[in-house]
């Protein structure tokens, strides 16, 4: 008996070392593949190179990655803004002014969560080539700033919240708006922390939506050059390997920067 | 009365600044989600040619029983749908498991490594696979080295393996994202539980299967609704992963990753363009999430 949980002690840990290697090999590679030559990458080379400078000399020259980049963290940032003050506000609305209607109207935003992209996205097309949209940096930020599902996250958090601040808030008159603003936001900043770091991951590694709406080279996000670049005729790997390194860092840093937020914001959805 | 009146105005003022509050959401929800879900639908009943519509009742959904295109992408989402979500859940829930066990050294270390795929964008982690999965890349390599095969794989040439690939791709994405969800429920279980099932003799698996599982339900019920809305939806991977990518003929070779998503932005944006045609299609994706997610609801309402 005691022998036969030694070895599936020993199987699980083998388990787990086959898990760890297979999870952070590709970054590793990622990394090895960003000092290496085009024809090095695809063959698999496993050590560093030195073609970095290469690299991010053609990638920055090339390619126009300052541009882009900016344009990333541009739309990112501007949705994480617009997302968290829209969707904080609708939560707070919801759950603070509990009302019948406003009920019924939150019960059909969860309904719509079910609806995938793809059905949405014809009419979100002809709809904002109507607007004059076309190829404009707002049209990738408007359609996410509604956000359902970040709505619902604040509104779980805010129902902790005790209902009792607010009523004193209000006997001491202060305004609802004012109420909001600077009693009820200050003291759920974690939800806020881990509302951001959902919206910007969303935002910057999005793809179909700005396929459609992007046409001219100057407007593309990082995500868009990436895939180009490697649909090109003779891709240059070592370069889309850099950067594929410039658009996985971002994400990589918060998550070991705010690990406890970053995992929080994808657990909101289940957390009752 | 007075009092009364008070109280309504007070009633009113309050239902006001709740309207206030979700206002902003009402309307940019309304704009960029309920009126395209009627929109799509709409259009879904018409044909389109350029500016021109016509109004042709089911005939779209007609159309889609006779077009091969549908029925292989169909086909596609389906095949990643059955294999890679029941893979991936239970390779989610084995780790889950395993490193819910607190004896266990190093959990933290490999709690982070295991998630670490789930911050990857798709486009980006995409490519990386389609590099290491190139005829003379890493992984042909690696294989032949260690004797497991002789001949290189055409991962990414050939209809078969090319789908056992995105598969292997997907799994390695999204394995440890699902694997969060099953921690955060199994640390709601007491520990007692697994002790007595201990002491009445009950081995890992049998306490996997008849203590682990049945309380995780509900999440595993889910995660495997966000997987199914997710794989149905599958698009950056089978674009990204075909040669030549959105530019190239087919996705995939002999269209073996032709997606039902993949199909939509096709049928709009790169044959000559029917919005009808395509939105109907995506309704379809929206009558199959439905049923889905109904059969999934039913599946663990029943044994509850």
């Amino acid at each position: 008996m005691k022998k036969r949980c030694k070895i599936g002690r020993i199987l699980v840990y083998v388990l787990l070392i086959i898990a760890f290697v297979v999870s952070v090999f590709p970054f590793y590679w990622m990394i090895v593949g960003m000092t290496n030559s085009a024809v090095d990458v695809v063959k698999g080379k496993m050590t560093f190179g030195n073609q970095l400078f290469t690299n991010l000399h053609t990638l920055f020259t090339s390619f126009n990655m300052t541009e882009i980049l900016l344009n990333s963290l541009k739309i990112s940032g501007l949705t994480v803004i617009g997302t968290l003050i829209v969707a904080s506000m609708a939560a707070y609305g919801f759950e603070m002014y509990p009302s019948a209607s406003r009920e019924t109207a939150y019960g059909l935003l969860l309904l719509s969560m079910m609806v995938p992209f793809a059905a949405l996205m014809i009419p979100l097309f002809r709809l904002i080539v109507k607007f004059g949209l076309l190829n404009q940096h707002i049209s990738l930020i408007l359609i996410w700033v509604g956000s359902v599902f970040i709505i619902f996250f604040f509104r779980q958090s805010l129902k902790t919240f005790p209902k009792e601040i607010i009523q004193a808030a209000r006997v001491d008159g202060s305004g609802e708006f004012r109420t909001f603003f600077f009693i009820v936001i200050p003291s759920i900043k974690s939800t806020y922390a881990a509302a951001a770091i959902y919206s910007f991951m969303l935002s910057w590694n999005a793809y179909l939506w700005p396929l459609i709406v992007i046409q001219t080279d100057d407007k593309q996000t990082v995500t868009l050059l990436i895939s180009s670049m490697s649909s090109a005729y003779f891709p240059e790997y070592g370069v889309i390997m850099t950067a594929i390194v410039i658009a996985t860092l971002p994400m990589v840093l918060i998550f070991f920067g705010l690990q406890k937020h970053f995992v929080q914001g994808m657990l909101g959805s289940i957390k009752q | 009365m007075l009092k009364s009146s008070t109280k309504k105005n007070a009633d009113r003022t309050h239902n006001a600044y709740g309207w206030l509050f979700i206002s902003l959401a009402l309307i940019l929800i309304s704009v960029f989600m309920f009126y395209p879900i009627g929109h799509s639908f709409y259009l879904s009943t018409m044909r389109t040619k350029g500016i021109v519509q016509q109004f042709v009742g089911l005939n779209n959904y007609i159309r889609l029983l006779q077009d091969p295109m549908f029925i292989l992408a169909l086909k596609n989402t389906f095949t990643f749908f059955l294999i890679q979500v029941p893979i991936m859940l239970l390779l989610g829930l084995i780790f889950a498991t395993i490193l819910n066990d607190n004896t266990i050294k190093f959990r933290g270390v490999f709690r982070t490594a295991l998630f670490l795929p789930a911050v990857t964008s798709l486009v980006a982690y995409t490519i990386l696979f389609k590099m290491m999965f190139s005829s003379e890349g890493f992984i042909n390599n690696l294989l032949m080295n260690m004797h497991i095969i002789q001949e290189p794989i055409p991962w990414l040439l050939d209809p078969f393996w090319s789908k056992v690939t995105i598969i292997i791709a997907l799994t390695w994405r999204w394995t440890g994202y699902n694997m969060v969800f099953y921690l955060s429920g199994l640390q709601n279980i007491p520990k007692e539980i697994y002790e007595a099932a201990e002491i009445d003799g009950a081995g890992k698996v049998q306490q996997f299967i008849r203590i682990t599982v049945p309380i995780l339900k509900p999440i595993i019920v889910f995660t495997s609704i966000m997987s199914t809305i997710g794989t149905l939806q599958l698009f950056d991977e089978p674009m990204n992963l075909s040669m030549g990518g959105t530019t190239s003929s087919t996705i995939g070779p002999g269209n073996s990753l032709l997606t039902l998503s993949v199909y939509i932005y096709n049928l709009s944006f790169k044959y000559v363009p029917n919005f009808g045609y395509a939105a109907t299609v995506s309704y379809v994706i929206v009558f199959i999430v439905a049923i889905l997610s109904f059969i999934q609801f039913k599946v663990a309402g029943d044994k509850n």
